[in-house]
């Protein structure tokens, strides 16, 4: 299959390419990016090109990269499959996903590592990259075989969904994964001081009678991650960053040269706790809901690099985790589908540059992750996303790929879309 | 005034004037309680639906008799006789009450919220006897009714809150009554008791209990639940006793015609002394319980269309 795509602008950090360019894909590859190439490649290969697609007023960009997807299978398909979570992602514009390991069984062995990257390959979408439990069952308590897991396909560990409470074996886990160029992904949240709580500690959890989750649950374990990786002279990446404290810990660590990535979730600078008023569980998300000031500096950190990523944290479940009362409801937003569409209203807002935002959702990432991709070099994988900048579309949860319909945007107006997903030279989603 | 709610599930959301409806309608029901036949044949044929997910003795037999008063067919469903223990939803249960046709479900529960996802299921009215942490409207406007019979009306008045305030549903909605009545609210307790933010709804917060009760109206105890204990909350009932319990000693720091008033149950010697408990001249908790009856006589009444 060979494509040649005309007349879009083309926008590649890594390169930093910003213009208006044709891009020609080859074999699964990006063969050459370059203005009108249309004739060139013609007169050359005119008899190779398949197929031209004209993508005037679009925008091209190195395939988006979700590094924080939950896929559910094994265990909790009735939420989710690997398949329908790879069918949302390339709606949604992902090229590639990393899928937590908080699956039934938990992905803390090469078994299970196999089985996912089977299903990712049977059903032929996006890339799935898996992410190995930190700890066997998650359990915190030993080591999961970090090598053998690499050799298996995973591409980092986090024993997501629950934080690592045991600093120490936090350490071991961050110098064996260093070792091994794994990174590592903390959820950070002090369980004790979070305990029990169902949203943000705030006014709104004190007028809605809900046990409150205070920002410093998460803060003194980012705190203390940032000490480990400084003291050990290894890495750590933080996982959701939903307070203005993590914001301000991060950029001071990165002032003094620790190696911390961090990323946050597009809820987190779109919805405050006060959302949460009616008691609608679809605002009910791990970490919770901020408030304003949380969102502010989550929008001022994603300007200045602090964080590094905007990833999804796409946590689909079935309206019967949903609808029950709001303190048994579970955490979580179905947000492939959105992402990108919500992340687009901080160029609308020029909180961010295009290419920072491409940086966001595809450069930084790939190299988080050590994947070859996020970039439009020659050679690279054809892994492209096309995106319709000004596309006016409503969410709708029902038109959802993903078989989560927990979303609390749904029915909202939305500037900007992706129109087109190409992984590995392969149109796997057109919105045309 | 016509009462157009089709439910009661805070007093956050009561305008003043549905307030003083509701307190009219339930002085007009007081009598009933009195006379030799106690019951009125208001709400015959109306069906009464009490579903308590939390153990309560004083409110659902409040309600029950409330309903009982005005002659319609109350029904007590609790958690240990349900199909609640056999897990079924919230919802389920919901649309199954719906499928008989009540006019009225007074939902208890001890999560937060539960009655407004309740009512936003059903056609029925619902009456939000006490959710969680959150609020306890037909308490407050017993309270309410109770104060304003002693002391005539709220504007000028100083109520003092003191106790667990983080984890009263009855502190929530007496604040919120109380100051749009024109009360002055203060709260004070440990500060291990006193919820995030809690000066944005408009009180003032003490940590010490005599600044708070100092020249008030009304002291308001709340109830120590003894198993918070074990989180820490507070270091023991003995230091609890010494610091917050309401006593012959420093209750003079309030105005000298204060009354005290405790939503119960008590725990006699902890928060309040015995004999300012049962000191006529101080304690109006007995005469709280009677209007109790009244107050949710009234919101049977007027729910069910009885203002039309």
């Amino acid at each position: 299959m060979k494509l040649l795509l005309t007349g879009a602008r083309v926008i590649d950090p890594a390169q930093k390419i910003d213009s208006r360019l044709d891009v020609f894909l080859e074999n699964g590859k990006i063969a050459r990016v370059g203005a009108n190439l249309s004739k060139s490649t013609k007169s050359k290969d005119a008899e190779k090109i398949t197929k031209i697609i004209d993508l005037a007023g679009m925008i091209i960009v190195p395939g988006l990269i979700d590094m924080h997807t939950h896929l559910r299978e094994p265990g909790f398909e009735y939420k989710e499959t690997v398949a329908s979570g790879a069918a949302a992602a390339v709606a949604g514009g992902f090229t590639s996903i990393a899928c937590m390991p908080n699956t039934n069984p938990v992905n803390d062995n090469r078994s299970i590592t196999e089985f996912i990257k089977a299903k990712a390959a049977e059903a032929n979408l996006a890339n799935v990259y898996p992410i190995g439990a930190i700890s066997r069952n998650s359990d915190g308590d030993q080591l999961t075989e970090f090598w053998d897991l690499k050799e298996a396909g995973v591409i980092a560990l986090s024993d997501d969904g629950k934080p690592v409470m045991n600093a120490a074996l936090m350490r071991r886990a961050m110098e064996y994964a260093h070792s091994l160029q794994l990174p590592v992904i903390n959820h950070c949240e002090d369980i004790h001081l979070s305990a029990n709580g169902a949203m943000n500690e705030s006014y709104y959890s004190t007028i809605l009678g809900l046990n409150g989750i205070p920002a410093i649950a998460e803060e003194v374990m980012v705190a203390r991650d940032i000490l480990i990786a400084e003291y050990t002279g290894t890495s750590v990446h933080i996982a959701h960053v939903s307070t203005a404290g993590s914001v301000r810990l991060i950029r001071s660590a990165k002032e003094r040269g620790v190696n911390v990535t961090a990323e946050t979730a597009p809820h987190f600078f779109t919805l405050t706790d006060e959302a949460l008023q009616g008691y609608d569980t679809f605002f009910k998300v791990n970490p919770p809901l901020r408030g304003e000031k949380d969102v502010k500096a989550i929008k001022e950190g994603l300007a200045d690099g602090t964080i590094d990523v905007i990833a999804c944290d796409h946590a689909p479940h079935a309206r019967t985790d949903k609808e029950v009362e709001f303190e048994y409801a579970a955490n979580g937003i179905s947000g492939l589908e959105t992402s990108l569409s919500l992340s687009l209203n901080l160029i609308h807002s020029k909180i961010l540059s295009w290419p920072e935002l491409v940086s966001r959702m595809s450069t930084r990432p790939a190299r988080i992750l050590n994947l070859p991709k996020g970039t439009l070099k020659e050679g690279a994988d054809a892994d492209i996303t096309v995106i319709d900048p000004l596309l006016p579309w409503t969410v709708d949860v029902q038109a959802f790929r993903s078989r989560g319909k927990n979303s609390p945007f749904h029915g909202r107006q939305m500037q900007g879309k992706a129109l087109m997903t190409i992984v590995g030279g392969e149109i796997k989603y057109d919105g045309r | 005034m016509k009462f157009e709610r089709k439910d009661i599930l805070g007093i956050k959301d009561l305008s003043v004037d549905e307030i003083n409806l509701i307190l009219e309608t339930a002085g007009s029901f007081l009598e009933v309680s009195t006379r030799k036949i106690k019951k009125v044949p208001t709400l015959r044929g109306k069906t009464v639906i009490n579903l308590f997910y939390e153990a309560s003795t004083r409110t659902r037999t409040s309600f029950e008799i409330a309903g009982k008063r005005l002659s319609a067919d109350t029904i007590n469903i609790s958690s240990s006789t349900s199909s609640v223990m056999k897990g079924e939803t919230l919802i389920d249960t919901a649309r199954n009450l719906e499928a008989m046709n009540p006019d009225v479900i007074v939902i208890r529960h001890s999560a937060a919220g539960a009655p407004h996802l309740l009512a936003s299921l059903v056609k029925q009215s619902i009456i939000n006897a006490g959710d969680g942490a959150h609020e306890h409207p037909s308490q407050a406007l017993l309270d309410m009714m109770t104060i304003k019979e002693r002391k005539g009306n709220f504007p000028g008045l100083k109520v003092a809150i003191i106790g667990d305030i983080e984890h009263s549903r009855v502190v929530r909605s007496n604040i919120y009554g109380l100051s749009k009545m024109g009360a002055t609210v203060v709260v004070a307790g440990p500060a291990t008791m006193l919820p995030r933010d809690i000066e944005q709804m408009g009180v003032k917060v003490f940590d010490k209990m005599e600044d708070a009760i100092t020249d008030a109206d009304v002291v308001m105890m709340l109830r120590i639940q003894l198993e918070r204990q074990k989180q820490n909350i507070f270091p023991s009932l003995r230091e609890y006793s010494q610091r917050y319990c309401l006593n012959r000693n420093n209750i003079k720091l309030a105005k000298k015609d204060v009354i005290v008033m405790h939503p119960g149950p008590i725990n006699r010697g902890v928060e309040l002394s015995p004999d300012i408990a049962d000191d006529p001249s101080f304690s109006v908790i007995l005469d709280q319980v009677n209007k109790g009856v009244a107050v949710r006589m009234a919101l049977l009444y007027l729910l069910t269309g009885g203002s039309e």
